[in-house]
């Protein structure tokens, strides 16, 4: 197919208000699995803005493969996998703080012959956002896979802990920071 | 291994740049080092498909649900989610979120001094269809005042939140009226630089959709990125 076409319609901010009864914001959208699921992780984090306060009007998504490294989309070429539903969404508190409850996504093959560390894929909105940043979550207990990752192996050292999720007795922390001080390693895809 | 995936090349003229120091939220707000290239593999050109099951029968249809009509004016909002290939996008979901007529939202953080409406909430949700037509009906928004700078105030619009077919597609727009006198003070919708991009923000007025004596009605396309022939192929296939 050639580059000419429609151009996109441009990005705008989601707003504070978004947050309307019944609105984006879905009672079970952290709950990318039921409470007693096997294999369930708690994943927490709070957002920060540049001045090291917590943003208490961002939404945050998640995406990712099932505990197989599958995804339920006629995309992947392995064929369409199950229902997972992989999605994620959560907004923040009057803190900041998010959470999801979810699995660990398997490694997944890249179209070069390479394998991905287990990862979710994440969506940061908010208002003062014009266009959502981009993210991954990578996990502590992977660390030989992660050091082979093709793309969090491309950050450099000092900030690839930005992008790795810390454990902690009851589940996993990823704390987000728009800017400053340890400021989170954001995408352009 | 060789395995074939979409590619969904950006559009980053027509976008906004996280830093418009007039959009003054935004100052706190956007990362200060640069962007690191993701690139699309798997997770990336595959993403949620959502809806059939988050999509009740009259969702559509903002100014139901309620004991009595929201006040207002009546309108028919609709249109078809294309990709930049020209492609229709079918079965995805579509989310929309707004003020009231009086320019006051739903939201305990809304401290403008207009009224409530009992009979609106102001959310709804659509699917596509197989050729990507969608349609709504609600209440034209209001303008209402914000604090950005002297004297500020919102243009009408209608919020839009789009998933598409893949994480890549993920949009949330805001859908304007056309003519509204306050485009020229809003840095939200000058923040997009390009005039024929903001073009692509406003609707059109569509008489042919009116419902007479009930309705009137806009147009508004969506246009998300397109995914275009596969990036990743054998060297075996280059055998001319």
């Amino acid at each position: 197919m050639p580059e000419q076409g429609a151009l996109t319609t441009p990005s705008q901010t989601v707003g504070p208000f978004y947050a309307l009864p019944d609105g984006l914001l879905w009672p079970d959208g952290p709950e990318v699995v039921a409470p007693g699921a096997p294999g369930a992780i708690l994943l927490r984090g709070t957002v920060f803005d540049g001045a090291g306060e917590p943003v208490p009007d961002a939404v945050l998504e998640i995406w990712q493969a099932d505990e197989r490294g599958r995804f339920a989309h006629h995309a992947d070429p392995r064929g369409a996998a199950g229902s997972f539903q992989g999605f994620g969404r959560c907004g923040t508190d009057p803190r900041g703080g998010f959470w999801f409850r979810t699995v660990k996504p398997g490694p997944l093959p890249t179209p070069d012959g390479r394998t991905e560390a287990p990862h979710l894929d994440v969506t940061v909105l908010a208002r003062g956002m014009l266009q959502r940043l981009v993210t991954r979550v990578y996990f502590p207990d992977e660390a030989a896979a992660n050091a082979a990752d093709p793309v969090l192996s491309t950050v450099e050292e000092e900030r690839r802990g930005t992008l790795v999720a810390v454990a902690e007795p009851d589940g996993l922390r990823f704390d987000v920071r728009l800017q400053g001080d340890g400021e989170t390693v954001f995408f352009e895809l | 291994m060789s395995m074939l995936l979409p590619h969904y090349p950006p559009d980053t003229a027509s976008h906004p740049p996280l830093d418009s120091a007039e959009y003054r939220s935004s100052a706190l707000r956007y990362p200060k080092q640069p962007l690191r290239l993701l690139p699309q593999y798997l997770t990336e050109v595959t993403g949620p498909l959502l809806g059939h099951d988050r999509v009740g029968e009259h969702d559509h249809d903002l100014t139901a649900g309620h004991a009595g009509e929201p006040m207002g004016e009546r309108i028919v909002v609709s249109g078809r989610v294309l990709d930049s290939g020209g492609k229709p996008v079918p079965h995805t979901l579509l989310e929309l979120w707004q003020a009231n007529s009086a320019g006051r939202y739903l939201h305990s953080g809304d401290r403008h001094p207009a009224p409530l409406d009992p009979n609106f909430t102001g959310v709804g949700r659509a699917m596509t269809d197989a050729d990507g037509h969608y349609r709504f009906v609600t209440i034209k928004p209001g303008a209402y005042p914000w604090r950005n700078h002297d004297n500020a105030w919102r243009p009408a619009h209608l919020h839009f939140s789009l998933f598409g077919q893949a994480f890549t597609q993920r949009l949330i727009t805001q859908m304007y009226f056309p003519g509204d006198p306050l485009f020229g003070q809003d840095p939200i919708f000058n923040s997009v630089r390009d005039p024929a991009a903001r073009d692509r923000m406003i609707s059109r007025f569509d008489l042919a959709s009116t419902v007479p004596e009930w309705a009137l009605s806009y147009k508004f396309d969506i246009v998300l990125r397109g995914a275009h022939a596969t990036p990743f192929e054998d060297d075996e296939e280059d055998d001319d």
